[in-house]
């Protein structure tokens, strides 16, 4: 069956993939290496609100909606056209078979008329409603808590942006809502009232996107070995889940700010189960079993980029760089010893990351995180993180400044972790040890970010000025 | 820190053999009620080594875990044995205290409920 699902316009590239990791988590069966079918509606651009998506069940389409951040409403099509008089024809011409169960006398109804990109008055709104006498509504109308929604969506042609053309043009939809968004879960998390919170705290709206990407639910074990704050966690135990923490910076984890200013904090502030466990401990030299694998049914994390955040990994400085050799503490002090620790590039941990993802995940399980990227005015390739035991499925971009962005990376296990991939992560280990200052230097996002910019570059004749880099449509928002 | 935890973690200093279990000095312990959810308790059961919950178990002074995990089949009807493992895996709490390692004597300690599994300089 087919379904108008519209969007929240913001945050294009994380979408279609919400919605489709959605689709699987309640239910929808997805081929190997198929994803859902969409459709564009006539003459609108990719970046539009509206898309027509295929799901099985009007049940699957109410789910998704509701525990969906993006998603404003689904609904089942019953006409569209660019005029009144084609909506009309359109709208007679769906078959009576769909229409009339909902159109009984014994049930109660409201029409909601919707507009994108004009305001109408409460007149002329009235007589679009007044317009729709042809469908045969032979039930009350009940405008709090109706039985039946049905809304009746007009649209003008959007502005040019930046020179690009319209994403949408003159359409005139109605259809009856299938499910909507749980518009109080955004409110109630947002981080301005959170109690405890970090410089990375990830942002409500983001740490459900990333828990949806994840398929958390209730009866799984989501993982986040940089937590922080918990803010990832708190998220994944909303939907049900229960949450597990590591980080290497105890002050962070244990201490907070305070008794009552802590990760547990946040957990008790929502009223949600506490994690499971939080730990302190490198991810470099993990402490897990051995023996131990397959436990976790997602990992959500954000690792540290080096840009405002860097990483830190067991060794201290010197000694990583081989300068000094390991002191050894005497007995007396052991107790309240803070270990120190050195730099840790953001491609050993990734790499340890994916090493972490490819052991203690189960099948199927998936792995989201975000990976910085520089922006590239010449357009290039951009390279993300691999592994031979995940398949990517989605990518969606947020761009931070005009340096750089972010990317959400969802992937699945599909291979089990073997004794090949042990070693070959315990020899590319060995090899981060040996040339640790070589590593550091590749892939430093934070110089390029932070790089003034070269002043020859800058044109007195602003005539001749163009601007370099490439226009975007709807990544900023 | 709880049993569920203390079942993944193994002492990882360098060259040492026998790392796991970490044997659990208690210095407090505390009973934290956990919504019971036999889906993921079930789903658990398979990766835990049972004798070294059982042995955690008896250490924070809970008794009542059978030696053995019973059958995967007979689970979904054995509603007292599922509670049993539901209390020691996730309600049993080890608020302070520390986990030796078996072959070196090292401590990990146990503050506030959180365990700090971070090595020294010397033992990387």
């Amino acid at each position: 069956m087919w379904f108008l699902c519209v969007f929240y316009h913001r945050l294009l590239d994380f979408r279609k993939p919400e919605v489709e990791a959605l689709a699987e988590l309640f239910g929808e069966e997805i081929a190997e290496n198929e994803s859902l079918q969409w459709r564009l509606p006539e003459h609108h651009h990719n970046d539009t609100p509206f898309h027509f998506v295929q799901l099985s069940s009007e049940e699957i389409a109410r789910n998704i909606a509701k525990r969906s951040i993006l998603v404003k409403g689904m609904y089942e099509l019953w006409g569209e056209g660019t005029c009144y008089e084609e909506l009309k024809e359109s709208i007679l011409s769906y078959p009576d078979s769909r229409k009339l169960q909902f159109l009984t006398s014994d049930s109660t109804f409201r029409i909601s008329v919707e507009t994108f990109g004009k305001a109408l008055t409460f007149e002329e709104q009235k007589d679009r409603i007044q317009s729709l006498t042809y469908i045969p509504f032979e039930g009350r109308v009940n405008l709090k808590n109706p039985d039946h929604n049905f809304f009746l969506m007009e649209m003008i042609e959007s502005e040019e942006n930046n020179g690009l053309q319209p994403i949408l043009q003159r359409r005139i939809f109605f259809g009856r809502e299938v499910g909507f968004a749980d518009r109080k879960l955004l409110p109630t998390f947002q981080l301005k009232s959170r109690t405890y919170l970090g410089p990375t705290a990830m942002d409500a709206e983001m740490a459900f996107l990333m828990a949806n990407q994840a398929k958390a639910t209730s009866g799984k074990l989501v993982y986040d070995p940089f937590v922080g704050t918990g803010s990832i966690l708190v998220s994944a135990a909303q939907f049900g889940a229960m949450t597990m923490g590591a980080d290497i910076d105890i002050r962070v984890v244990r201490d907070g700010r305070g008794p009552d200013c802590n990760v547990w904090s946040n957990f008790k502030q929502y009223g949600l189960p506490m994690p499971v466990a939080l730990l302190r401990m490198d991810n470099n030299l993990p402490p897990w079993r051995s023996g131990l694998k397959e436990i976790f049914d997602a990992i959500i994390c954000d690792p540290p980029y080096g840009v405002r955040a860097g990483g830190r990994k067991s060794g201290g400085r010197k000694i990583l760089r081989g300068t000094v050799d390991p002191y050894t503490v005497p007995d007396d002090k052991r107790t309240d010893h803070i270990p120190s620790t050195g730099a840790y590039s953001l491609v050993e941990c990734v790499h340890d990351l994916l090493h972490l993802a490819a052991r203690m995940l189960v099948m199927k399980g998936r792995l989201v995180f975000f990976f910085p990227v520089l922006r590239d005015e010449t357009g290039g390739e951009v390279k993300f993180p691999e592994h031979p035991c995940f398949k990517l499925v989605a990518v969606s971009e947020q761009i931070l400044s005009s340096r750089y962005s972010r990317v959400l990376l969802t992937m699945v296990k599909v291979e089990p972790y073997s004794e090949e991939i042990k070693e070959a992560a315990r020899l590319m280990h060995l090899e981060f040890r040996e040339n640790h200052l070589k590593w550091l230097e590749d892939g430093n996002i934070h110089s390029s970010v932070f790089k003034p910019i070269d002043s020859s570059q800058i044109h007195t004749d602003p005539k001749a000025f163009k601007d370099p880099k490439p226009k975007y449509r709807g990544k900023y928002v | 820190m709880r049993l569920i935890v203390h079942n993944m973690l193994s002492c990882n200093i360098r060259g040492v053999a026998n790392k796991f279990p970490l044997r659990i000095e208690p210095k407090k312990i505390i009973v934290k009620e956990v919504d019971f959810n036999p889906d993921f308790l079930k789903h658990m059961i398979a990766k835990i080594d049972w004798k070294a919950l059982v042995d955690g178990a008896r250490s924070m002074g809970y008794t009542e875990l059978p030696d053995h995990a019973p059958d995967t089949t007979t689970l979904e009807s054995d509603e007292s044995f599922l509670r049993k493992f539901h209390h020691s895996l996730l309600e049993l709490h080890l608020e302070e205290g520390s986990l030796v390692c078996s072959e070196t004597g090292r401590k990990f300690p146990v503050n506030k409920g959180i365990p700090n599994m971070l090595l020294h300089e010397d033992e990387v």
